[in-house]
């Protein structure tokens, strides 16, 4: 294929090209994948198949097993899935594999320990067993999920055969309103695109994505999966950079800038795409009222008059009359944290309405760092004091209240939840989960219902 | 790789959109090494439909092993737990029609030698009204050699899909060893990745931090 003139390449098709072993005539394409992560939950399967098929690992040091999924939050109150953990262990140690073992320094839920530890660099193809993978986005690396199956394939092959995808661009326009933070911004645009709009695409966030903080790119990147979208990217600059030295150290954080190697990662000015929309960032915190990450509302707004059957049944399920407002619902449970809105960013914004306050009687409000890093950074901040003082329980790193390593939560409670997914029973059955950010859901265990952010902010900018 | 040419048995009419592999396999129900996929599979849903005494077509006796599921668009959206396909195959799915899935979950069902058939809209809205109107009663056939389904009155619909996938479910190809033909050309990038982007090949991350 000739190369296509750089102005008019997009980042995905600078990662992909780059990355691209062998292409077929019918448009397969064998992919080379630059890293691994495999969590707990699905290490035990594919590494026992990986042995019945005697199957050999082609790169060991370019895979990663990590504890997430089925850490204990409380080890004394909850059931710890023990044998998850162990099975993981032992596949480490057979296969002769990287592990971020429970209580290891470097420990965290795979997409957010991997960029922090240096394991996921920009320009990076990066597949794991996780769908959320598509968050390293946020530092321009190349992600994708995948089943436990495909991922013995990679392991072997150090490769993955896929369909080159549709490309979209969403450039963000205006900016940041008080109160409102990357999550607002995604949930707002699973209101207006769905879940149809970007299915199967590799979907690039520009404009305003670019004045974003790292953190917050990944939090796009990591929502984009609720779309649909393959995959999803922020073009990288020097704040990633920067952000890798604060994080995975001088040395690697050299090394790049030494390379450029962020410097060719963007879109260039003519470039093409499938789908090219805009939104304009809400001027308002969004929240969930639903059983879909696209059934979203203005904080402040109604939820819809219910005239079809699935947001009849969506209602009934959140317990929620139509054309009301959330704003002072009863609250019962909050929970900040999982690998959206568990960076130190996160754990920050929430601390500022936490400070000097209390969560409300009745409320359990549960925060989890989304690693051991981020739990370092905030204890020497401060940051985790804050929670504590203000009555928030802080829980061990891992996936915890979004993929059931946390405690149960009684059948019918209402939760705030800075996680990406409200389906009906993914907290618990018949748990009603509302998703916000951190600022909406820390507002929410202070107030003991839903409550507008911003009414605790006293109109500072954060 | 499990092999798939065809199947024929009746088929499920269950005619929802963005049915997510939490409601397929929900975590608590497969969090085990050894999980009941009986129980597990849809294992909310069918619980608080028993409960309500309007039973999901899971549970009705006329489509006891049904091997063709057909549903509605976005199907194995949300997480990739590939526990989600094997809960389906071992309730003896085999066949799933719909009018698109999560890209993950049909690479999964691939791995799984399990059919994913995509037909249109229009389409898919008449098969489906037909396997409503069948109600477990006649035999229906998803044939993937003539990429064809077939309905118990001799319609037929046809399904496009992709050549390299049908030639490996029809000969349950090994994807590894299919791969590895090319090992020269991944050699290849390996090298000229070591030349061009020297710092994606090496890892380095310091555990005293």
């Amino acid at each position: 294929m000739p190369s296509p003139d750089a102005a008019s390449r997009t980042l995905f098709d600078i990662l992909w090209s780059r990355h691209v072993v062998r292409e077929e005539a019918n448009g397969k394409t064998l992919l080379y994948i630059d890293r691994t992560v495999i969590d707990d939950v699905r290490a035990p399967f594919v590494f026992a198949n990986m042995k019945r098929r005697d199957l050999n690992i082609r790169h060991p040091e370019l895979a990663l097993l990590v504890q997430d999924h089925a850490v204990a939050t409380f080890p004394n109150i909850s059931n710890p899935r023990i044998e998850f953990a162990e099975a993981t262990r032992n596949a480490a140690r057979e296969f002769g594999l990287r592990l971020f073992d429970v209580g290891a320094p470097s420990q965290g839920i795979s997409h957010v320990a991997a960029p922090e530890s240096g394991f996921v660099i920009p320009g990076a193809s990066y597949i794991s067993v996780d769908s959320h993978a598509p968050t390293v986005g946020g530092i321009g690396a190349l992600g994708f999920g995948c089943g436990s199956t495909e991922m013995e394939h990679v392991l072997a092959t150090q490769c993955v055969w896929m369909q080159r995808p549709k490309q979209a661009r969403l450039t963000l326009t205006g900016g940041l309103a008080t109160g409102v933070t990357a999550k607002d911004i995604v949930l707002r645009a699973l209101a207006v695109f769905g879940r149809e709009t970007f299915a199967g695409m590799a979907l690039e966030f520009a404009g305003a994505a670019s004045l974003l903080s790292v953190e917050a790119r990944m939090t796009l990147c990591n929502m984009a999966v609720e779309m649909g979208a393959r995959t999803a990217l922020v073009a990288p600059d020097d704040s990633v950079i920067d952000w890798i030295e604060a994080r995975a150290g001088i040395h690697l954080a050299s090394e790049l800038r030494d390379a450029q190697a962020v410097s060719s990662l963007c879109s260039g000015a003519s470039a093409v795409f499938d789908l090219d929309v805009t939104l304009e960032c809400p001027d308002a915190p969004q929240i969930t009222w639903g059983t879909s990450p696209a059934q979203v509302m203005a904080i402040d707004g109604v939820t819809p008059r219910g005239e079809d059957a699935t947001t009849t049944r969506a209602l009934a399920y959140m317990d929620l009359a139509p054309d009301t407002p959330l704003l002072g619902k009863k609250v019962d449970y909050v929970f900040i944290g999982s690998c959206t809105n568990a960076r130190f960013d996160d754990l920050e914004a929430a601390a500022n309405i936490l400070r000097g306050r209390h969560v409300a009687d009745g409320v359990r409000a549960v925060v989890v760092p989304g690693s051991r890093a981020v739990e370092r950074q905030a204890a020497a901040s401060g940051i985790k004091d804050i929670f504590i003082a203000s009555g928030f329980v802080w829980g061990e790193t891992g996936c915890s209240m979004c993929a059931g390593g946390g405690e149960r939560i009684a059948s019918g409670s209402r939760v705030v939840s800075t996680t990406n997914r409200n389906f009906e029973n993914r907290q618990g059955p018949d748990v009603r989960t509302h998703l916000a950010s951190p600022l909406t859901a820390a507002a929410a265990a202070i107030a003991g219902a839903i409550c507008d952010p911003r009414s605790l902010m006293n109109g500072k900018s954060q | 790789m499990k092999t798939f040419t065809f199947v024929r048995g009746k088929a499920i009419p269950f005619l929802l959109d963005d049915i997510d592999t939490d409601q397929i396999a929900p975590a608590n129900l497969v969090r085990t090494l050894t999980p009941d996929y009986k129980i597990a599979m849809f294992g909310h849903r069918r619980a608080s439909a028993i409960a309500a005494d309007k039973p999901l077509p899971f549970d009705m006796p006329q489509y006891a092993g049904a091997p063709i599921l057909v549903t509605g668009k976005n199907f194995g959206c949300g997480s990739a737990r590939e526990v989600a396909v094997w809960a389906l195959a071992e309730n003896g799915i085999r066949c799933i029609v719909a009018p698109s899935f999560s890209a993950v979950y049909r690479e999964s069902c691939l791995k799984n030698g399990i059919l994913p058939v995509v037909l249109d809209e229009p389409s898919h809205a008449d098969f489906a009204a037909i396997c409503v109107r069948d109600d477990g009663r006649g035999e229906f056939v998803a044939d993937l050699a003539s990429r064809t389904l077939h309905t118990p009155e001799g319609r037929e619909f046809p399904f496009a899909f992709d050549a390299g996938e049908r030639e490996a479910l029809l000969h349950g190809l090994d994807d590894v060893a299919s791969t590895l033909r090319y090992v020269g050309d991944i050699e290849r990038w390996e090298t000229r990745c070591e030349i061009e982007t020297p710092w994606l090949r090496r890892v380095s991350i310091d555990t005293s931090r």
